[in-house]
C-alpha cells in the first residue's frame, strides 16, 4: 500500500496505545513521513507535555500551531482549551472565566462525563471540515483513557438529552464511526502485556466506539541479526584477522541477547497477528533517545513498511 | 548498588509511584514478597494489574478485599523465613468511595440517597483523580485495621507521576466547592432562594450542558451536605500517614530520558511537601556487554568489517557482512549501556533516594512467583 493511500484513506488518524510504547514517537514519524508525500499534516497534543516537542525538536507545543517540519504544522488541544473555546465562541467568555477561576468547571465537567473529551474531538471535527490540513494525527491519551476518549460521545447521547453539548456528542459520533473521517491507528511493543492490551483495546474500540481501527504499529522492534550457524571465531578465521578472546565473548553474548529478543518480538507480534487481523506496521528498536534524526529514520521505516503491506482488495 | 531491604525493615508503608508503563504494579509485588520472605506480614494494593499478573496473585476475583496467598505458592521450597505472610488486593475504586460514604453518612438514608446520584456515580466511576485518592484511602483503611507489618501500594498508571500527588486534593476541592457551599448553605430549600449570580451562572451553564446535569449536581450537594467536614478530616488523617517516617515513596522509572527526568520532578515535589523518598528503582536497565572493552576500538573494527564486507564478493562478502553486524550490534548494546549508566548514576544522585536499585531488562514478562523472586535477586539482597 502506498502511504499516499493509507493517509488519504481518512483526514483523522488518532495515533492510541498504552503509556510507555512510543504512541508520540509514531505520531510523529508518521507525520513527517505523511508531509513527504506531499501533504499537509497537522499534529494536535490532547495531553499536555507528551515529548512530541523533544521528538520535533522544537519549543514545547502551545495552543497556537507552530511549523514545526516542512508540511508539518503542530499545536495542543487540551480539554480545558477546549472547553474555554467552546464557551467563549458562544458568547459566554466571562462565565468562562468565572467556571475556571472558582472551580465551578470541573464540578460541571464531573456532572458530564466525557464533556471534556467531546469538546477536544469536536475541535477535531471543526478542523477536519474546515479542511485545516490534509492530515490530522492525534497523539490520543494513553489507552485506557483513550477508550473513554473514544467512547465518551457515545455514553454522553444516553446521559445528556437536551442542549448544545448533545449536538456536539452526535457530530463527534458520526466522526468517529466514518471510517472515510477518521481512523484510529494502535501501537503496542513486541512484548506480552502490552500485546495483551492491544488486543483488548482494539476489540473495545470496535465494539464501544464504532471507530474503523488503521494498522497496527509494532514499535521498537529489535533488529534480527541473521547470523545463525556460524561463530565469530569462523568468521574471523576466514577473514584472517583475529579477535582477542574478550571481545569474542562479548560478541558472542550481545549476539545472544539480541537474538533471543527477535525471537521473542517475533513470537509475539505473531501472536498479535493471530488475535487482531490488522496489518502490522513494525518500526525498529532504536539505540539513542528519540529526537529529529530518529523520527526521520522512523519515517522512512515507516513509509517501506506500509509499502510492503498488499493493497486492499489486491 | 544498594539495595532495598532496608526500605522494607524501616517502614511500615511503601508508595510506589511513577509514570506509566515504568512497571510499578511489578515493583510493588516484588516488595512485598520480599517482606513477607523476610518474615514479615505484607499487603500489597495493586491497581489494574497486567492480568496474569492479577492471577498470580489471585486478586483479580476477589477484588477491593485483602487475602491472604497460600504460602506454599510463594514459597514453594519452604526457603523463607518462618512467620511471614502475603496478601493481595486489587482496587476497587467505586467500592472503596461507596464504603467512604457509607462511613460518613448520618444514615443509610443520606448514603442512598448519595449513592443514587448520577453526579456522584460519575466520581466514584470515571473522574480522573478518583483512583488516586481511593488508592490512598484504602493504603489508610489497611493501616487502620492493623495486623499489617508492611503496606506496600501501588499507584495509578499516570502520564505525569505528580498527578497521583496533586488528584486526591483536586478531588477534596471538588467537593468542598465554594460555589456549592454558596449556593446550599444560605438557604436549604434550592435554587429557588439562591444568590441571583449563582443563579444566572446555572442558567447559562444549564443551556449548555442540560439542565438535568445541574439538576444532579444541586441535589449531589444537597444529600452530601454535613458530611464535608468528615472527608475532611479523613483527608487529613490521610496526609498525615503519608508524611509519617514510616512512611517511604519508592519511585519506579525505566532508563528512558523522560521517565528519568519524571521521576528527578516527582522527588523534588516529594521532597517539597516533606515526604521521604525512600527508594529508587530503574527498570529494564540494558546489559553491559562491552564491560572494559574500549568502544572506539570496537567502532573501528565494525566500520574495518563493513568497508571490507563492501570490496569483497561472494561468500567473503558475506562472512564480512555478518561479523561486521555483530561488532555494530555490540557497539550498540556498550554506548546504550554507557550512556544510560551515567544518566543513571547522575539522576540517582540528584534524586537521593536512600536506596537505588536497576533492574535489568528481562527477557519475559514478570508474571508469576519465580519471575518476581527474580527480580528480587536484583531488588533485595
Amino acid at each position: 500500500m502506498r502511504l499516499e493511500h493509507l493517509c488519504a484513506a481518512s483526514r483523522v488518524l488518532i495515533v492510541a496505545g498504552k503509556g510507555g510504547v512510543g504512541k508520540t514517537t509514531v505520531t510523529a514519524a508518521l507525520a513527517v513521513a505523511a508531509a513527504r508525500t506531499g501533504a499537509s499534516v497537522l499534529i494536535i497534543e490532547v495531553e499536555g507535555k507528551s515529548g512530541l516537542s523533544t521528538a520535533l525538536g522544537v519549543e514545547a507545543l502551545e495552543y497556537a500551531e507552530v511549523d514545526v517540519r516542512p508540511g508539518v504544522r503542530a499545536r495542543t488541544l487540551t480539554p480545558d482549551q477546549a472547553l474555554l473555546e467552546y464557551l467563549e465562541d458562544r458568547g459566554l467568555r466571562r462565565i468562562s472565566r468565572r467556571l475556571v477561576r472558582s472551580g465551578a468547571l470541573d464540578v460541571v465537567a464531573t456532572a458530564v462525563p466525557g464533556m471534556k473529551d467531546i469538546l477536544v474531538l469536536g475541535k477535531v471535527k471543526q478542523l477536519e471540515r474546515a479542511g485545516a490540513a490534509d492530515l490530522i494525527v492525534i497523539d490520543a491519551p494513553a489507552a485506557g483513557h483513550a477508550i473513554t476518549f473514544l467512547t465518551s460521545a457515545r455514553a454522553l447521547l444516553d446521559a445528556v438529552r437536551v442542549g448544545p453539548v448533545r449536538t456536539q456528542a452526535q457530530d463527534v459520533v458520526e466522526l468517529l464511526s466514518d471510517a472515510t473521517r477518521c481512523r484510529v491507528m494502535l501501537v503496542t511493543l513486541p512484548e506480552e502485556t502490552p500485546v495483551n492490551e492491544l488486543v483488548d483495546t482494539a476489540f473495545a474500540l470496535e465494539d464501544r466506539a464504532g471507530v474503523s481501527l488503521g494498522p497496527v504499529v509494532v514499535n521498537a522492534f529489535p533488529d534480527e541479526l541473521a547470523v545463525t550457524g556460524h561463530t565469530v571465531a569462523d568468521d574471523a578465521g576466514a577473514l584472517g584477522i583475529d579477535v582477542p578472546t574478550s571481545e569474542r565473548l562479548a560478541l558472542d553474548a550481545a549476539t545472544s541477547f539480541q537474538r533471543e529478543r527477535y525471537a521473542l518480538a517475533r513470537e509475539q507480534a505473531d501472536r498479535l497477528a493471530a488475535a487482531v487481523p490488522l496489518p502490522q506496521i513494525r518500526l525498529p528498536f532504536l539505540f539513542r533517545e528519540i529526537g529529529p534524526a530518529q523520527v526521520d529514520a522512523l519515517a522512512a521505516a515507516l513509509t517501506a513498511e506500509v509499502e510492503a503491506i498488499p493493497e486492499p482488495g489486491a | 548498588m544498594t539495595v532495598l531491604d532496608g526500605l522494607l525493615r524501616d517502614h511500615h508503608v511503601l508508595v510506589c509511584c511513577g509514570t506509566g508503563g515504568v512497571g510499578k504494579t511489578t515493583t510493588a509485588a516484588v516488595l512485598a514478597l520480599g517482606a513477607a520472605r523476610a518474615g514479615r506480614d505484607a499487603v500489597v494494593v495493586t491497581i489494574d494489574p497486567a492480568k496474569r499478573l492479577a492471577d498470580t496473585l489471585g486478586v483479580e476475583e476477589l477484588g477491593n478485599v485483602a487475602h491472604e496467598i497460600d504460602r506454599a505458592r510463594w514459597d514453594p521450597r519452604g526457603t523463607a523465613v518462618p512467620g511471614g505472610r502475603l496478601s493481595a488486593l486489587m482496587l476497587d475504586t467505586r467500592t472503596t468511595f461507596d464504603a467512604l460514604v457509607n462511613r460518613y453518612a448520618s444514615g443509610p438514608e443520606q448514603a442512598e440517597r448519595i449513592l443514587e446520584n448520577r453526579f456522584y456515580r460519575n466520581i466514584a466511576g470515571a473522574l480522573s483523580g478518583t483512583q488516586e485518592y481511593m488508592a490512598m484511602e484504602k493504603l489508610y483503611e489497611l493501616h487502620e485495621e492493623g495486623g499489617h507489618d508492611v503496606i506496600v501500594v501501588d499507584t495509578p498508571p499516570t502520564r505525569h507521576a505528580l498527578d497521583f500527588l496533586d488528584a486526591p486534593a483536586r478531588l477534596t476541592r471538588l467537593l468542598d466547592n465554594r460555589i456549592f457551599r454558596f449556593l446550599m448553605v444560605p438557604a436549604r430549600t434550592g435554587l429557588r432562594v439562591a444568590g441571583v449570580a449563582v443563579q444566572a451562572f446555572f442558567r447559562a451553564v444549564g443551556k449548555v450542558v442540560g439542565s438535568e446535569a445541574i439538576e444532579d449536581i444541586v441535589a449531589f450537594f444537597r444529600a452530601f451536605e454535613g458530611m464535608e467536614q468528615g472527608f475532611r478530616e479523613r483527608a487529613t488523617s490521610v496526609t498525615a500517614l503519608l508524611a509519617d517516617p514510616a512512611t517511604g515513596f519508592v519511585l519506579v522509572t525505566s532508563p528512558r530520558h523522560d521517565a528519568v527526568e519524571e521521576a528527578r520532578f516527582f522527588a523534588e515535589r516529594l521532597r517539597a511537601s516533606q515526604l521521604a523518598v525512600a527508594g529508587l528503582v530503574v527498570n529494564r536497565v540494558h546489559p553491559h556487554f562491552g564491560e572494559g572493552l574500549d568502544l572506539d576500538v570496537l567502532r573501528e573494527r565494525a566500520a574495518q568489517l563493513a568497508a571490507r564486507a563492501d570490496d569483497e564478493i561472494g561468500n567473503t562478502r558475506a562472512v564480512a557482512a555478518r561479523l561486521a553486524a555483530r561488532y555494530e550490534n555490540l557497539v550498540d548494546y556498550t554506548s546504550l549501556a554507557r550512556t544510560e549508566r551515567q544518566q543513571l548514576d547522575d539522576a540517582a544522585r540528584r534524586i537521593g533516594a536512600a536506596a537505588v536499585a536497576f533492574v535489568p531488562s528481562l527477557p519475559h514478562d514478570v508474571v508469576d512467583f519465580a519471575a518476581l523472586d527474580a527480580v528480587a535477586t536484583h531488588l533485595l539482597a
